[in-house]
């Protein structure tokens, strides 16, 4: 069996690549190594993606456009990609993952980006049991406790807001002097009185036994410690580009993967869409936008190269 | 057919977890979820699927952690969707967040 496509990543770029690709004729696989929808489905609510200005949750939009794209007729499935085989003589590409490979004459890679950690002491002892990075996933097992949210951009501040309407305090930790935080969310933030913020510090370990006691933080300024007893502790210090996977395809400086406005990548017959890309905007628009360009470009490449 | 799948996946609570978990002469398979939690509405179908393969082998049940607050801080629940395994009363295996089927299942093959 031969695809005409394979997409690897299930986030909104990639299963809007799947809906054009399939819609269009292709044989589509979309190959997701965890949940469909990616980070969306981390998002409690979503009122910026247009059509649905009343919001819209995470996961519901994921199912939505899972299901549209199953409907189109892609085939989707769970596993994980560890390489992409191809040579210049030879058109067919090869999509390996841990259980099988797949040929197909053309690839979208659409594998999206992971939260960051911050690797410090007792950070992977607690994943799961107290260090959390999905705000909407697990506030409810934090009410009326302390908590800790460690990062000073728009999700850090985001989910401090939503965590202060369970917990007993929030304390927010950000390394610079100011928060990077757009304002409106900043003001939002203000307004809730159990959350506070301290500036020019970061965590340097996290402490206790069986779950989390306290954790120790650094002001940068003064090298200062300090312990702060709380019981859970929310990284949102950032995303990184899940392109380790990639031995071929040019980077950038940072790991995205650089394309041109048609999605191709340095490689024919390999594009890539979505969060994964090197550009400015990385909103679900912009990569529903990505998928569509990356599958029409698929298309367009298979049309001409005469593999069809 | 659907039907038929979930009523393999019994929703248990407080009240009879000794009898359905700790004294159970089979593995057991237990989903720790709530209703606002996403992804444990996609683990959901992938449990029944295996409730429904490992029939008479493994046994799967679902406890709510909203509707059992007790269990969920007895098991140390901070994240969900959580699967614990238990073995002749004891937890042997806890894995936090969603995971594929295939994993799972190299988790339950590990572990009978």
């Amino acid at each position: 069996m031969i695809y005409d496509v394979v997409i690897i990543g299930g986030g909104p770029g990639g299963l809007s690549a799947a809906i054009y690709a399939s819609r269009s004729g292709l044989k589509t696989l979309l190959i997701e190594k965890n949940t469909y929808g990616g980070q969306v489905t981390m998002a409690a609510a979503i009122d910026n993606y247009p059509g649905f200005g009343a919001g819209i949750s995470g996961f519901d939009l994921a199912v939505k456009l899972e299901n549209q794209a199953k409907g189109f007729g892609a085939e989707l499935i769970c596993e994980e990609v560890v390489d992409i085989k191809y040579s210049y003589d030879y058109l067919l590409k090869k999509v390996i993952t841990t259980e099988s490979s797949y040929e197909t004459k053309t690839v979208i890679i659409a594998a999206g980006r992971r939260v960051k950690e911050m690797n410090i002491p007792g950070e992977s002892k607690f994943m799961g049991r107290g260090v959390s990075f999905c705000a909407t996933c697990d506030a409810p097992f934090y009410k009326d406790k302390d908590i800790l949210v460690v990062g000073g951009g728009d999700s850090a501040v985001q989910e401090a807001v939503y965590l202060s309407k369970f917990a007993k305090s929030v304390t927010v930790v950000h390394r610079r002097n100011e928060l990077r935080a757009a304002k409106t969310l900043q003001k939002e933030m203000g307004l809730c009185r159990n959350i506070s913020v301290i500036y020019d510090t970061v965590v340097k370990e996290i402490l206790g036994k069986s779950s989390i006691e306290k954790v120790t933080v650094t002001n940068i300024k003064t090298n200062e410690n300090k312990n702060l007893n709380v019981s859970g502790v929310f990284v949102f210090i950032g995303l990184i580009p899940n392109t380790s996977f990639l031995s071929n395809v040019i980077l950038d400086e940072v790991k995205y993967v650089v394309t041109d406005e048609n999605m191709n990548t340095s490689i024919p017959g390999i594009f890539a869409c979505g969060d994964i890309r090197k550009k400015q905007l990385r909103q679900i628009v912009t990569a529903a936008s990505d998928g569509a360009q990356a599958a029409i470009s698929a298309r367009y490449y298979i049309e001409t190269a005469r593999i069809s | 057919m659907n039907g038929e799948i979930s009523q393999i996946v019994v929703e248990i609570g407080e009240s009879d977890f000794s009898q359905e978990v700790l004294l159970s002469d089979k593995l057991v398979l237990v989903d720790f979820w709530a209703d606002w939690c996403g992804p444990c509405k996609m683990l959901g179908p992938v449990i029944e699927e295996l409730a429904n393969e490992y029939k008479g082998v493994v046994k799967v049940v679902k406890i709510n952690t909203d509707k059992n607050s007790s269990l969920s801080s007895k098991f140390q629940i901070t994240s969900i969707p959580c699967l614990i395994f238990f073995k002749n009363g004891v937890a042997v295996r806890k894995i936090v967040g969603f995971k594929p089927k295939s994993d799972i299942k190299k988790i339950i093959e590990s572990i009978l």
